[in-house]
């Protein structure tokens, strides 16, 4: 089984990755782009059964640094 | 007084920061991330700059998932001294030894360059050889060293005396200028600039003398 987490910065904390990558498309001619947040995305491989109490833990201890990201579990 | 230094893969520093340990009187030894225990009868951990693990995932995350890395928390734990400088204070935040988090600089550029940091305390064994509100030039090399906590986090850093120092002229976007900070017995230091290289007059400074000089003093003593 797989899961997917997708690590995003939490709202308010600024993101500058993200800003720059609005200002280039902005450059690139592309308007109307008024904001973009720039985040990770992991992809794990599971031992079947594993519970998404188990992933919520990885994210918690390991995957996601809380006091600035936030995080979404898929599987 | 003794002193010893983590090395992780990546660690680019920790040579650096023993020269200067020793400077000041020290006796140091080196401690591999693969040891579970630090050595007996320790003074201070010092957390070394570099890239540890190649800054994968985020800077000090995987150092800080390291088996010494839980030792030298339980130093700290114990009312032990720990040092952590650029890479080690991302380490020490990742660990949670320090509150806050490193983000990417916020005009995105990597900066090497010696700043003036203004010293926001003297009330630390290793700000006490400053004068309050005093200026120093010390070397600063990071492309992460944005320091962000929440409001509530700046509000006790700020009552409790805990900001050590801060960047005269901000260069990263940290929150409050701050360029280092105290745990709340004031034994843990973490700070983004390297004092370790300023120390010799071969470094363009020496502002970072008074600060090894100080913290190994103060140690000595104890």
């Amino acid at each position: 089984m797989k899961a997917r987490v997708t690590v995003m910065l939490k709202e308010g904390v600024l993101d500058p990755q993200g800003e720059a990558v609005r200002h280039a498309l902005g450059a690139l001619g592309f308007d109307g782009v008024e904001g973009v947040r720039q985040g990770k995305v992991i992809e794990l491989d599971l031992a079947e059964g594993t519970t998404e109490e188990r992933v919520r833990e990885m994210c918690e201890r390991l995957l996601a640094n809380t006091v600035i990201e936030s995080y979404r579990i898929e599987s | 007084m003794k002193a010893a230094v983590i090395v992780f893969p990546g660690s680019n520093c920790d040579r650096d920061i023993a020269v200067a340990l020793r400077q000041a009187g020290a006796e140091v030894s080196m401690v591999w991330h693969k040891e579970a225990e630090l050595p007996a009868g320790l003074d201070l951990v010092a957390v070394p700059g570099g890239f540890s693990f190649g800054d994968y995932l985020r800077c000090g995350a995987i150092a800080a998932q390291s088996p010494v890395a839980a030792a030298v928390k339980t130093h700290a734990e114990r009312g032990g001294y720990v040092l952590g400088v650029c890479n080690g204070f991302q380490v020490l935040t990742e660990t949670g030894l320090l509150p806050g988090a490193l983000m990417r600089n916020a005009r995105l550029k990597f900066i090497c360059k010696t700043l003036p940091l203004t010293v926001a305390t003297t009330e630390s064994d290793y700000t006490s050889g400053y004068r309050a509100g005093q200026e120093i030039m010390i070397p600063v090399a990071h492309h992460e060293g944005n320091y962000y906590a929440d409001d509530a986090t700046l509000e006790r850093l700020r009552g409790e005396d805990r900001i050590a120092f801060r960047y005269a002229q901000n260069p990263n976007g940290s929150r409050d200028d701050i360029a280092g900070i105290l745990s709340p017995n004031r034994r843990v230091l973490g700070m983004m600039p390297h004092p370790e290289r300023a120390v010799d007059a071969g470094h363009g400074g020496t502002d970072g003398q008074a600060f090894f000089r100080s913290l190994v003093g103060a140690l000595a003593e104890a």
